[in-house]
């Protein structure tokens, strides 16, 4: 068995067709950055019978089918036997080397009809319209995981000045490209859902489609900057795909 | 060559394995709920086991042939006629161009599967034909059936069951052997379903007395389960102290536990992502029976250790393969 250079890497299962890589126990940009290395060596060095790589805030996770593991010498389970592929596979890998990471940016048009909870937020941190959309378009945020709908991207790094507590009432629909802060995370709606954080605008962007090679928009470990934008330009970038 | 439909039935859409390698993507993998059932179905009808199947929920739909098709029922009891004559499940059926297939609504398990030989003549998306509705997305056009649909099927080899072919030749509105596969019967067996579980890495956050509750008192399915998830009524499970867990992957079976204490065990519409703690993950080879278990029914949890889960899962899909053998010999006759 080859050790690891990664430090806290712990193997474990999560049922009988997933093996996690425990990557720690907080939800850091140092956690962040071995999670990243991490998942994008495993996607390009994938071991056969993977079906999937899914990386959340502190874990990365390897969805398997035990039938296409081969049980080599030394093992005795399928899982034992990704277990060794996976820890050869992290051995060569050097944690400080991280692989380059996509960088987006994102138009929105804050406020008004797009973004019906703007005002509240404002009135909660005793702001201006004006410093709460400051303050959520100034920071380059990290993509921490997807879910909860396809190429719905939780993304930290908001500050915390703008942190809000999730409404106590969902939405029964939000619309997509809907732009929210649910706690100390923001996030764009990617399909027309129900939702629970507070809406503070709208981008134009497609963030998910089903037909295109690479489905969403965002993945884990993109970095994503808000560029807030007017309403004519919102209008103008259906008529010819350009914000600005 | 297409299924018309006359009725749709609750919900019947087009599934098959599921939709992996996008999960990254927050792609949920959706898919047959019963995949033992599925396989079964298609293994009958000569295609591959992933291709799709018709997955049809409590109350069945109405079906007319558009040509001699090949066709084969597993999982639940939906008293399925053919022009109005009973015909059993777990067999393949040759039936005749412009019978109609009426299935009623289920008397035993909640779930069954219609394979077509030749499989469903819908488009990949993502490598996948399994619906997913709340994407609109997959199967037949993103949605569940409709009164009036016209559901294309494929073109197959005319080779197989040249023992019914004939029968149909001679007259007959449809034709089945007098064999049936030993379908997925543990449901059949109604009353004390027993469900094994892993627990995992959050185990020990529960107290005492909830983990000892969980692996023996019975729970009950609530009626608000779904494809997504199986909400279930019993014991409270309670944290030895209030702990956050940060998100992170989830799977099919996957037994979380929100700050109400009830668990819900996440089902094949399941998300990518969750973050409640969880209890552990029902073993896969028990996840077809779960998913045949109707609103109402009631079922144990007991615990297995995630190398004998994996033993019991390889050792079905070896006794699957055995059907695969002796079924491709049948199809000669």
């Amino acid at each position: 068995m080859v050790e690891p250079k990664l430090e806290q890497l712990r193997l474990s299962q999560l049922g009988d067709g997933v093996l996690v890589v425990e990557l720690g126990t907080d939800a850091s940009e140092a956690t962040a950055l071995r999670v990243h290395a991490v998942a994008q060596h495993l996607l390009g060095h994938s071991p056969p019978g993977v079906r999937d790589v899914v990386a959340a805030a502190c874990t990365v996770a390897l969805h398997y089918d035990p039938l296409q593991i081969e049980i080599v010498a030394g093992t005795q389970t399928p899982f034992e036997a990704l277990a060794q592929q996976v820890t050869q596979r992290l051995g060569a890998l050097d944690p400080a080397a991280a692989p380059a990471t996509s960088e987006h940016e994102i138009p929105v048009c804050y406020g008004a009809d797009f973004g019906e909870d703007l005002d509240a937020v404002a009135r909660t941190h005793g702001l201006t319209l004006g410093d709460v959309i400051a303050l959520h378009s100034a920071p380059l945020y990290r993509v921490q995981m997807l879910g909860f709908a396809p190429g719905f991207a939780y993304l930290a790094g908001l500050d915390a000045r703008i942190a809000t507590p999730r409404r106590a009432t969902p939405r029964t629909r939000v619309p997509a490209g809907s732009v929210g802060i649910g706690g100390e995370l923001t996030a764009v709606y990617p399909l027309d859902l129900p939702g629970g954080w507070h809406l503070i605008g709208r981008s134009p962007l497609s963030f998910f489609d089903p037909t295109a090679e690479r489905p969403s928009l965002l993945a884990a470990g993109d970095r994503v900057r808000f560029v807030a934008i007017t309403r004519e330009e919102f209008e103008r970038f259906h008529q010819d795909g350009r914000w600005r | 060559m297409a299924l018309k439909v006359h009725r749709a039935g609750i919900l019947s859409t087009l599934q098959d394995l599921g939709r992996y390698g996008y999960q990254r993507f927050g792609v949920p993998v959706g898919g047959v709920m019963d995949e033992y059932s599925h396989r079964l179905a298609n293994l009958l009808v000569g295609n591959a086991e992933h291709e799709a199947t018709l997955e049809i929920t409590l109350s069945g739909p109405r079906l007319e042939f558009s040509h001699d098709t090949l066709i084969g029922i597993c999982g639940g009891d939906f008293s399925p006629a053919l022009d109005g004559n009973r015909i059993p499940a777990a067999r393949p059926v040759l039936v005749r161009k412009g019978c109609v297939l009426d299935f009623g609504t289920c008397r035993l398990g909640c779930r069954a599967y219609l394979a077509v030989a030749g499989g469903f003549d819908v488009p990949l998306v993502m490598g996948s034909k399994s619906t997913y509705l709340r994407g609109g997305f997959g199967g037949f056009g993103g949605r569940a059936l409709r009164r009036g649909d016209l559901v294309p099927t494929g073109e197959t080899g005319a080779d197989s069951y040249p023992g019914l072919r004939h029968q149909l030749d001679a007259g007959a509105l449809f034709a089945y052997p007098r064999w049936s596969v030993n379908a997925n019967s543990a449901f059949l067996a109604h009353g004390h379903h027993r469900i094994h579980f892993i627990p995992g890495r959050h185990w020990e956050l529960f107290t005492e007395d909830s983990r000892e509750q969980f692996s023996g008192v019975e729970y009950r399915i609530a009626t608000d389960s779904d494809r997504m998830g199986y909400r279930l009524e019993g014991p409270l499970l309670a944290l030895k102290e209030p702990t956050e867990i940060l998100p992170e992957a989830v799977t099919f079976g996957s037994i979380q536990v929100p700050p109400d204490g009830r668990p819900i065990v996440l089902m094949a519409n399941r998300q990518t992502t969750g973050g409640y703690p969880r209890v552990g993950e029902v073993s896969t080879v028990d996840l077809p029976l779960l998913a045949q278990l109707p609103p109402g029914d009631t079922l144990r949890f007991e615990s297995i250790a995630p190398e004998d889960s994996q033993r019991l899962y390889l050792q079905r899909d070896h006794d699957l393969g055995i059907m695969r053998e002796a079924l491709r010999m049948r199809m000669k006759q």
